[in-house]
């Protein structure tokens, strides 16, 4: 239901210019880090957003926060379009989206304390909570987990997740409609892995609150997403909803994606397709023609001189819900190189 | 900010070894009187101002040719120093280093660091879970790693430029023959980890550790330098030891599999063993929190509380402050007394509570 998204991402675009000195021969002047990217997300859901390092998942994700402007497209907000606001309007729509880095104190500094860090969007938005500032941040404490008596501790004192704790705690105290997490349990261990997500899940389900969850953890990706979406060199390649898209991935990419993830169940693991991938990402500033993955396409290779050249000419339309941006998925047969 | 995320560093032989043996063209299995390397009761200690901090407690284990070894455990548990040992490279430093490593006959515990030298890079190889340490940014990429092929093998440049654009292209570095003559600023910090991977796969090292050697890739390039690595073993039948904190790539690529939990080896054992037949509570936690490709979603499951501090350790089982099953054993043993490693068929465990017990546990849930 279309109406009911808290979030509509139509055509969305982000070209960084290159400087000169770096302009790949009888290139383009810009890199398309995010190159007409569309999904929406509900109310009180997850999208999760995966692919490749560079792909431009961090990039869509600072353009729906609004910490970077787009190039082009909608960015729709419970209905309203927030890609192009400026001023006081943008200070205003800060509440409604935040965001949660995987080192959420790398851009705080060392000698503030932690109570004054989670105050910072509160005291930045003019927001006095009814009970008073102090109090609302040692509510928020609790209830990411942390104690009130940490209010004056320093970052340092902190292990790796408890500065997520503390990172999630800034995110919510404007109770905002949607939370881009970026990577936000990449960097810590299993165990202190898991009480994260667990965190996260129990704001959601508390608040109602939206997420759209960036990682390269795919099995975190799986547990946390209702829906997924799949990112390859700017281009969204495939979307839907987390159980079709990892029980039956069509874009030739989101299977040898998913047949990489290492299984840790050595069985399954020795079972499991097994599809490769050669070489490395294209430059997004000199993409290749046609469908941007077909220089690295296991599928691209057993096709035919006709099928081939469509891949190389044409633009395959980009990814919606249950429709791969592929055209030739309906051939997709057994890709694996090696399946034992 | 913590450590996880740091991308490997691969060292080769740092210096010209002319006088190191000629390397056998098939490689002689272990005798039976002694195993190809043998860990025992290895231990390293950190004098700091805070006091002395017991990062390596006294570990046991052994490692034949062609096998694949993984060492897992969370962030702090010892994995890095472990291996910072194997290779010699806290000697000369304020680490107390106790124990033995007898690698084919030679303890690398005691060994000279001139002995050590000579071992490192053909013999023993390294991945480093820290960059910047291999790469030399006035060099190009080719020409370090043609040298590294150099120090152990007698070929001219031309067949040295070969060999390393060849690796270079295995790990996945697209045209390699370009590359090659780039410097390492050119080359994006996946491909830099790549390149160090290469270096030390092109001295074909008899035992090669690589201590997260592909945490910071993408899983699609981490299959491809796995798939590598294991050809690789195959063909020279090196022993490889990987230090993981990823059981998914444990499951995929090792053998056996060695826990560690404060500085210990609380369990270890083949692979199918350590995943179906687990019988330590601290590695049936850790297969409890994860999520999987294939488990049902709801809450995870995290293992409570946080892993002992390493200046003062629990006078009893490392893990018992955090074990729910320490009261199953009785009689508060397991805050008293230190757990022996009792091995049975080459699985072992450190734990007090016997086998009945551990099977009911397992069952319970
Ligand atoms: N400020 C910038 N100027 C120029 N190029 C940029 C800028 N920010 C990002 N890029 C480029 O845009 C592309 C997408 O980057 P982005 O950080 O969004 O990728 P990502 O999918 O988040 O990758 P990762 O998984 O490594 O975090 C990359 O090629 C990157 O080099
Ligand atoms: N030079 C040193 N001086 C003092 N303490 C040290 C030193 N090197 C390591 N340690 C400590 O020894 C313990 C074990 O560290 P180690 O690097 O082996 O952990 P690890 O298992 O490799 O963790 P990670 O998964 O984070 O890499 C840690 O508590 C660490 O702080
Ligand atoms: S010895 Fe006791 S505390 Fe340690 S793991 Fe076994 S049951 Fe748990
Ligand atoms: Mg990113
Ligand atoms: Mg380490």
């Amino acid at each position: 239901m279309e109406q009911h998204a808290i979030l509509q991402v139509e055509n969305l675009q982000k070209h960084f210019p290159i400087k000169s000195g770096l302009l790949a021969p009888g290139g383009k002047r810009t890199v398309k880090a995010v190159d007409g990217v569309s999904f929406s997300l509900e109310r009180g859901k997850t999208l999760g957003l995966v692919g490749e390092s560079g792909c431009g998942k961090s990039t869509t994700g600072r353009m729906i926060a609004r910490l970077m402007d787009p190039t082009a497209g909608r960015i729709m907000v419970d209905g309203v379009d927030i890609s192009q606001l400026r001023g006081k309007d943008l200070y205003h729509f800060r509440r409604k989206v935040q965001m949660i880095f995987q080192d959420p104190f790398a851009s705080l500094n060392p000698r503030q304390s932690i109570g004054t860090a989670i105050a910072a969007p509160m005291v930045a938005q003019k927001i006095t909570p009814p009970g008073g500032l102090k109090n609302r941040v040692k509510e928020l404490l609790e209830q990411v987990g942390l104690k009130a008596e940490h209010y004056n501790r320093f970052p340092h004192e902190f292990s790796g997740g408890q500065r997520q704790r503390v990172g999630i705690a800034r995110a919510i105290s404007l109770n905002p409609s949607v939370i881009v997490c970026d990577e936000p349990v990449s960097a810590l261990d299993v165990s202190v892995q898991a009480q994260v997500v667990n965190l996260l899940q129990e704001i959601q389900q508390d608040t109602g609150v939206s997420y759209i969850f960036i990682a390269h953890d795919l099995s975190v990706v799986r547990h946390i997403s209702d829906e997924v979406a799949v990112m390859y060199l700017g281009k969204m390649v495939e979307q839907g909803s987390r159980d079709e898209l990892f029980a039956g991935p069509r874009h030739p990419y989101t299977r040898a994606l998913l047949s990489a993830v290492p299984l840790p169940d050595p069985r399954q693991a020795r079972a499991q397709e097994k599809i490769r991938l050669r070489g490395d990402l294209p430059s997004p500033a000199n993409p290749p023609s046609g469908c941007v993955f077909r220089t690295r396409c296991p599928l691209f290779g057993t096709l035919g001189e006709e099928q081939r050249q469509l891949c190389i000419d044409v633009v395959p339309a980009p990814a919606v819900a249950g429709s791969p941006a592929c055209h030739h998925t309906a051939l997709a047969g057994p890709l694996a190189a090696g399946v034992q | 900010m913590t450590q996880s995320q740091s991308s490997p560093t691969a060292v080769a032989a740092s210096a010209p070894q002319p006088d190191s043996a000629p390397k056998p063209t098939t490689a002689p299995q272990a005798t039976k009187t002694g195993a190809f390397l043998e860990v025992r009761n290895l231990s390293v200690k950190f004098p700091t101002d805070d006091g002395v901090v017991a990062a390596v407690n006294g570990m046991d284990f052994t490692l034949e040719r062609g096998q694949t070894l993984g060492i897992v455990g969370e962030s702090g548990s010892g994995k890095s120093v472990t291996s910072q040992a194997l290779m010699g490279l806290l000697k000369g430093t304020s680490a107390q280093v106790t124990g033995e490593a007898i690698f084919q006959g030679r303890d690398l515990v005691t060994l000279p660091e001139s002995g050590m030298r000579r071992l490192r890079g053909r013999n023993i190889g390294m991945i480093f879970q820290d960059p910047l340490s291999a790469l030399h940014p006035f060099y190009t990429v080719g020409h370090q790693i043609a040298e590294a092929y150099l120090v152990h093998n007698k070929a001219t440049k031309k067949q040295a430029r070969a060999a390393a654009v060849d690796m270079l292209g295995r790990v996945g570095i697209p045209s390699p023959d370009m590359r090659f003559d780039e410097y390492p600023h050119h080359f994006s910090g996946g491909m830099r980890q790549r390149a160090m991977i290469a270096m030390a796969l092109i001295c074909e090292p008899e035992l090669l550790i690589a201590d997260e050697p592909t945490t910071a890739l993408d899983v699609t390039v981490q299959a491809q330098i796995l798939d590598l690595m294991s050809e690789l073993q195959q063909e020279t039948n090196s022993a490889l030891i990987l230090i993981t904190h990823d059981l998914g790539v444990v499951a995929e690529v090792c053998d056996n599999v060695l826990v560690m939990y404060g500085g210990q080896c609380v369990e270890s054992g083949p692979v199918d063993e350590i995943f179906y037949d687990t019988r330590h509570p601290y590695t049936l936690g850790l297969l409890k929190s994860m999520p999987t490709l294939t488990t049902k979603s709801g809450r995870l499951n995290p293992i409570p509380g946080q892993p002992p501090s390493l200046l003062a350790l629990p006078q009893g089982c490392i893990f018992s402050a955090r074990c729910e099953h320490a009261a199953l054993a009785g009689d508060g043993v397991c805050a008293s007394q230190r757990p022996q490693f009792t091995s049975e068929d080459g699985h072992g465990t450190r734990c007090h509570l016997g086998l009945p017990q551990i099977l009911s546990i397992r069952n319970s849930r």
